[in-house]
């Protein structure tokens, strides 16, 4: 038995698919994915695909720049060209010479299918997403626990927000265990309780690749969520149906974790300003109060609040006064009154007559007034001021 | 009308302005001082209700500030 080298295999099998006529000239049509437009050389590489197969295509830049449509991932397309081996990695490839437009490929068809149908049954509404808790306790990840994906998503949560818990739950992201794995993954969390957060996803890859993250099925289950979804699918270009059913849809792994916690360096930050703005208001607010205050407290009646009083004691006292006096004075002037009429009486007092020399006949008590009130040879009685004196009537004149 | 300080000096007033009026007789005006003296009397112990008052707020206060 002949033992060959690599290289004198490659070659041998290169020279017998290059020996059939019919693989030198060939139509194949597919789905474009993992387009790559090489920048410098200008080369196309991608895979043609259908639901069931897949092969690894080279456009090189002589036939690419003919192409008259923007070559893109899920384009349904007619190409015709030759197969051939590259030799370097064993790859057999095709050689696509012409490209043909033919619309919206299966898979691309199948995802707008699932989109519209979703879309229809309110499953993607703007209403219906809940916000993400501001500090959550505890964010559980699912994805795979070998990709890069998750360690960005540990390293950003352990950086900014270390006070949060990580659960992870690996799972399959990609290949026919995805959707299962995902969806067990999603039960064991929502069963479980005290997790704030689940951020769903996985790192870059074709659109072959992100195909878990379109299942309907995993959609639904993540509608049902009691627990806010973040969605992080590959880069910021891919569009998964699990990004438009989540609660919130992160562009990529490492920007989920940072939607899903706050930074504590911008936290402390802005707690240190916010400490300085009360402060400083506090103090503002206590002095101008103080100020208040202090003027009022001069003020003589808060210093000296006996002033209430004493002005109302002095009024109270000088109508006291004024009373009196004009009491007083009545009582003068009754007085007064009285002493004049007791002397006026006095005055009119016979008595007071006699103590002047004066002096009174009286005859049988009876007042001599007229000569006629007497004869001669009467008798009768002379009053004095201190008594009295008989008499006799002598003569008449 | 309320039996309040303010009041009591009114009608203390009007007292004196009566007395002070010439036409007064004597037992009027015995009457009205007996009802001023009273209503002095009421207004002296108003005010001195009032001054102990402020003096137990204000020995307070320093109490508090020290």
């Amino acid at each position: 038995m002949t033992t060959l080298s690599v290289k004198q295999l490659n070659l041998f099998v290169k020279s017998l698919i290059e020996g059939d006529v019919r693989l030198n000239n060939v139509y194949v049509t597919g789905e474009i994915s993992n387009f790559k437009n090489h920048y410098q050389s200008g080369h196309f590489y991608f895979t043609l695909k259908d639901n069931d197969a897949q092969i690894r295509c080279v456009m090189f830049r002589a036939y690419a720049c003919r192409v008259p449509f923007i070559v893109c991932d899920g384009l349904k397309v007619v190409l015709r060209g030759r197969v051939s081996l590259y030799e370097k990695d064993g790859q057999y490839q095709f050689y696509a010479e012409e490209m043909h437009e033919q619309g919206l490929g299966d898979i691309s068809l199948q995802f707008q299918q699932i989109k519209e149908k979703l879309e229809k049954e309110g499953l993607f509404l703007e209403e219906n997403k809940r916000p993400i808790p501001a500090f959550p306790k505890r964010i559980a990840i699912i994805t795979s626990d070998t990709g890069a994906a998750v360690q960005d998503i540990l390293n950003i949560t352990a950086r900014r927000y270390p006070l949060c818990e990580i659960m992870l739950c690996p799972v399959a992201v990609q290949g026919e265990n995805a959707v299962p794995s995902m969806l067990d993954a999603l039960e064991r969390v929502y069963s479980l309780s005290g997790c704030d957060i689940i951020i769903i996803g996985r790192g870059g890859g074709s659109i072959e690749d992100l195909w878990a993250f379109n299942s309907e099925a995993l959609a639904r289950k993540i509608y049902e969520s009691p627990i806010p979804v973040i969605s992080a699918v590959g880069h910021e270009t891919d569009f998964t149906i699990c990004d438009f059913v989540a609660d919130l849809r992160a562009p990529t792994p490492s920007a989920a974790a940072e939607l899903a916690v706050p930074d504590c360096a911008e936290l402390l930050s802005k707690l240190n300003k916010y400490d300085t703005i009360l402060k400083n208001g506090l103090l503002l607010k206590y002095n101008a109060r103080k100020a208040k205050f202090d003027a009022l407290v001069e003020k003589s009646i808060l210093s000296q609040p006996l002033n209430i009083t004493e002005a109302r004691n002095e009024a109270v006292d000088r109508l006291f006064e004024k009373m009196l006096i004009a009491y007083k004075n009545i009582v003068t002037r009754e007085k007064s009154r009285f002493i004049s009429e007791v002397s006026k009486l006095d005055v009119l007092s016979p008595l007071k007559v006699l103590s002047r020399g004066y002096s009174i006949a009286e005859v049988n008590g009876k007042t001599v007034k007229s000569v006629n009130d007497i004869n001669t040879g009467d008798e009768f009685k002379l009053r004095l001021s201190d008594g009295l004196v008989n008499c006799t009537a002598d003569s008449k004149e | 009308m309320e039996n309040n300080f303010e009041n009591k000096l009114n009608e203390l007033e009007k007292i004196v302005a009566k007395l002070e009026n010439s036409e007064i007789s004597l037992d009027e005006a015995i009457v009205l001082f007996e009802d001023g003296v009273r209503l002095s009397g009421d207004c002296r112990k108003i005010l001195e209700n009032a001054e102990r008052k402020i003096k137990t707020l204000t020995e307070c206060e320093g109490e508090n500030n020290d």
